[in-house]
């Protein structure tokens, strides 16, 4: 398989182009409006954004069915968003209102929806790499088809939970679909300052699993490794590990200052690599998409985002009394 | 629960190791994995010959990595799995607490009740084995101070035998803890033993003199210390914790009430101990029914050395039981 696209022209029909094109451009505004609530102080603690990364979350999505289980990590609204999860309960999640997908009690690292099995955003770096097999070899032992995706970033490559995890995988030949998704920064410390082999392929292909580097900036692309990575991963090939190339666009966080890198570089990634840019220059190029039709998808967009602020507004805090529910079943009743 | 069928002799490993196998029989969504749980028949020999018998398919051995097979345990159970982890002793598992910690025990709370992770882990615990100061220690109260768990301390070999039925049949996760120094304890136990509560401390002897309150390895210390007071003409009640999360506060205190006096027997150290907090549920709650200070017999704070005379020192002993609980009655004011 490769990552490069054997083909200059693009090899996507009109309306699955624009629903990747709207996917990514939810994203992206979806998490401007966080930004602008953080700064109004209505969603507080962290809040890491994946504006530039985008074409990640929406390329692999295409490729995983509803029974498939999804882990991600804090940075995970994209990802949420691209599986389904309402955005009215994704913002309410944010303000920690009670009709928030973890009933407020999560808050933006901690997305939970388990009826589309997604299994949460997970702030502990590599934290959720074990779940992943656990949860792959639950549908390996049942005779269940389906895949296991976890979302990680660079920096976890670092954690012993990583290779435990890719070890135990490969060994058990588990359907796990590790997405590694190198946006070149562990917070503010560049790869190369903390990893003595850069290449995160060859780690992932020393356990033996088949391993690629994607363009991660290019949703097609990333949507063909990913259709034929999952495909080889359900036909039980054992899991495999896709590194997509990308960038941060924001800060790590709202509290991020970004010291670490230039200004300059973040510019020039901006206008040079911007997913959603790249992909609406090649639709228009090849008369994909219009103008009009940019203006009517942005107008949905920004009509879904507005209902969702209004939703999380309107929704009520958790009552104090309940703070304890939860904390086992048995209180849960 | 046991019947009144003839008893069979026993010890308290063959009483894990039915325990797993009747799981292992009785459902097909559990299975257990560990290291050298399989091939090897487990450090502690407790799942001896279960490969054999289940196949490697739901009896396997995990390579060295605490963190992988405790969080594949973990997503195996959020994955309608029921499985049993082992982990070889309580220091290992300090490599699989980010799994324990930051996602057994938060799951359910931090996803609003949406996701339950009914995993058991059972692992070995305690000293007593000159295996020195990276196998021996009593970590209990780590687990026990979290919210989101069960934590399990069977002492006898009913319990061995009881304990993980409903621990498997538990929605959340339960850690089982099985004292190094209780696998050889023989014993007699009802052929057809079955489940028991996993809810309730237990008296195990009855008296009216002193509380001696305490669990897991430490039990058998504590009731024989009792049996030698009864020859000094002091009758001590021996209360075996049984469940060290949530603790039954209950009958904690009902036995305090009567005696009047507690010691804890506890094998950890006793600084921020499961002794510290059950000393503090009496004080908060029973003052004024103590004729004395509550007193407390717990390990040395030192690593726990390898040679059997420094070991021996290090660790909660009988006659220190027995020294702190003449002097407690001596002392006392008689309620009659």
């Amino acid at each position: 398989m490769s990552a490069k696209r054997a083909s200059p022209a693009l090899a996507v029909e009109k309306k699955h182009a624009h629903h990747l094109l709207r996917e990514m451009i939810r994203i992206r505004r979806f998490e401007e409006k966080c930004a602008e609530m953080y700064t109004a102080t209505k969603i507080r603690g962290f809040l890491h954004l994946y504006i530039g990364e985008e074409a990640v979350a929406v390329g692999v999505m295409q490729s995983l069915t509803a029974e498939d289980a999804l882990l991600c990590t804090y940075r995970e609204h994209g990802h949420a968003l691209v599986r389904g999860v309402p955005a009215r309960s994704i913002m309410a999640e944010m303000y920690g209102k009670l009709d928030g997908c973890s009933r407020g009690r999560g808050g933006s690292m901690h997305l939970f929806d388990v009826s589309r099995r997604f299994y949460g955003g997970n702030a502990i770096v590599g934290g959720a790499l074990p779940i992943a097999g656990g949860l792959a070899l639950a549908d390996k032992m049942q005779g269940r088809d389906r895949v296991t995706a976890v979302f990680f970033g660079e920096g976890a490559v670092a954690e012993g939970e990583f290779h435990e995890a890719i070890n135990l995988a490969a060994l058990w030949n588990l359907p796990v679909l590790f997405c590694c998704e190198n946006n070149q920064y562990a917070m503010g410390t560049a790869l190369d300052r903390t990893e003595s082999e850069t290449d995160l392929c060859v780690k992932a292909a020393s356990y033996k699993v088949p391993a690629w580097p994607v363009d991660g900036m290019d949703v097609l692309a990333v949507e063909e490794a990913a259709r034929k990575a999952v495909l080889s991963v359900r036909a039980g090939g054992g899991p495999a590990f896709l590194e997509f190339k990308t960038y941060r666009f924001r800060a790590h966080s709202m509290f991020d200052p970004q010291l670490y890198r230039s200004k300059e570089e973040v510019e020039k990634m901006k206008t040079e690599r911007d997913p959603i840019h790249l992909f609406t220059d090649r639709l228009q190029a090849e008369a994909l998409i219009g103008p009009e039709e940019i203006a009517v998808m942005e107008k949905e967009i920004a009509a879904e985002i507005d209902d969702a602020v209004d939703f999380a507004e309107k929704s009520p805090w958790e009552p104090v009394e309940e703070l304890g529910r939860f904390v086992t079943s048995e209180e849960a009743r | 629960m046991s019947g009144g069928s003839a008893p069979v002799k026993t010890n308290y490993r063959e009483c894990v190791r039915a325990a797993i196998r009747e799981a292992l029989q009785n459902d097909e969504r559990v299975f257990i994995m560990g290291e050298d749980i399989g091939r090897y028949g487990g450090t502690y020999a407790v799942t001896k010959g279960l490969l054999e018998e289940f196949g490697n398919d739901r009896v396997r051995d995990t390579p060295l990595s605490e963190s992988a097979f405790v969080g594949a345990g973990i997503g195996a159970a959020m994955g309608g799995m029921r499985p049993i982890v082992e982990i070889m002793t309580v220091n290992f598992s300090l490599l699989a607490l980010d799994q324990i910690v930051n996602n057994a025990a938060t799951y359910l709370h931090m996803s609003g009740g949406q996701l339950n992770v009914p995993v058991v882990i059972r692992m070995a615990t305690g000293a007593g084995r000159q295996l020195a100061a990276q196998h021996s220690h009593s970590l209990e109260n780590w687990y026990a101070h979290i919210p989101g768990i069960r934590v399990l301390s069977p002492a006898t070999l009913e319990d061995a035998r009881g304990m993980l039925w409903p621990a498997l049949e538990d929605p959340d996760p339960v850690i089982i803890f099985e004292h190094v120094g209780l696998y050889n304890v023989q014993g007699e136990i009802a052929e057809d033993a079955g489940p028991v509560d996993i809810r309730h401390a237990a008296v195990r002897r009855p008296g009216k003199d002193i509380s001696l309150i305490s669990f897991g390895g430490s039990l058998p210390k504590a009731l024989e210390a009792a049996r030698l007071l009864a020859g000094e003409g002091i009758d001590a009640e021996v209360v075996d914790l049984r469940v060290l999360r949530p603790l039954d506060t209950p009958t904690i205190l009902a036995s305090v009430r009567k005696t009047h006096r507690a010691i804890v027997v506890d094998e950890a150290w006793r600084t921020m101990s499961l002794a510290a907090e059950i000393m503090a549920l009496i004080m908060e709650n029973v003052f004024y029914d103590l004729d004395v200070p509550v007193a407390r017999v717990c390990s040395r704070e030192v690593p726990i050395p390898y040679p059997r005379h420094l070991e021996e020192a290090a660790l909660p002993q009988i006659p220190q039981i027995l020294e702190v609980a003449r002097k407690m009655v001596s002392q006392g004011v008689n309620h009659g």
